[in-house]
């Protein structure tokens, strides 16, 4: 992965492309200094925003070949600034998806398809780039 | 995934007794529910009171076990805490499940 120099301000986790991985920094970022003292709701959402992301990097990005994850931290006064760069494929059309809710109105409810609505639902500013070979997602999540 | 069963005169409850049904756990959670499909009668009642965390893929499973309970059978959700309750609202998956505040049956005489 390339190096950034401005990348790491705040916590920063490295972790490997599986789910366990995943809920193991999870845990790690829940239980870090800064994050423990957020508002419940706030925290509740870096979580869940966080494993929605990752989930996506380890099944799309590294969907072919395994890799490493960084994820960055920052607690601002007025929310979360988050970035996650991975070495795995480019986001199809390099974009990241505009994550409408699924449409079940004729037939059942869909098992998946959720995570990108989420993902929009519960952050603002969201960035995107490919970077050499990585992918650079960027986010804050806002205090209200 | 570890749960509890508890079979009642009008349902059955199971009650998850790990703190995260999320995208490492998805898949032992929809084998675990699998067999419970046919056992008792009326609703499974799903108490996910202990339940901390859910994601999307934690949902996915949940829709996916409603499936293969269903369509006689309904599965119903009790004792959401509220960063799980906050996934159901937010997708307007609460429109899909009858969801209990409690425990609705059977919990209270629990030896």
């Amino acid at each position: 992965m390339q190096g950034d120099s401005g990348f790491c301000e705040g916590l920063c986790i490295e972790l490997s492309s599986d789910a366990a991985a995943i809920r193991c920094a999870l845990e790690q970022v829940m239980a870090s200094k800064p994050v423990l003292q957020l508002p419940q709701d706030l925290s509740a959402r870096l979580q869940l925003v966080l494993a929605e992301v990752l989930n996506n990097v380890v099944e799309h990005a590294y969907v072919l070949n395994a890799g490493r994850i960084r994820v960055s931290v920052t607690v601002l006064p007025s929310g979360i600034e988050c970035c996650v760069c991975d070495s795995g494929c480019p986001m199809p059309d390099g974009r990241p998806p505009a994550g409408a809710l699924p449409d079940w109105s004729e037939g059942e409810p869909p098992e998946g398809g959720f995570g990108w609505f989420l993902i929009r639902q519960l952050t603002s500013g969201l960035h995107y780039r490919r970077q050499g070979m990585c992918n650079e997602l960027r986010f804050r999540i806002d205090l209200n | 995934m570890e749960v509890s069963v508890q079979e009642t005169a009008d349902c059955l409850v199971v009650t998850v007794l790990e703190p995260r049904i999320d995208a490492a756990s998805a898949i032992q959670f929809k084998e675990t529910m699998r067999p419970l499909a046919g056992k008792g009668s009326g609703p499974v009642v799903l108490d996910l009171s202990r339940v901390g965390f859910l994601d999307s893929s934690g949902l996915g499973a949940v829709v996916a076990v409603m499936k293969l309970i269903g369509p006689n059978r309904k599965l119903e959700l009790a004792g959401l805490t509220p960063n799980v309750d906050k996934v159901f609202r937010l997708t307007r998956m609460d429109s899909v499940f009858t969801i209990h505040t409690g425990i609705p049956h059977g919990q209270r005489n629990a030896g």
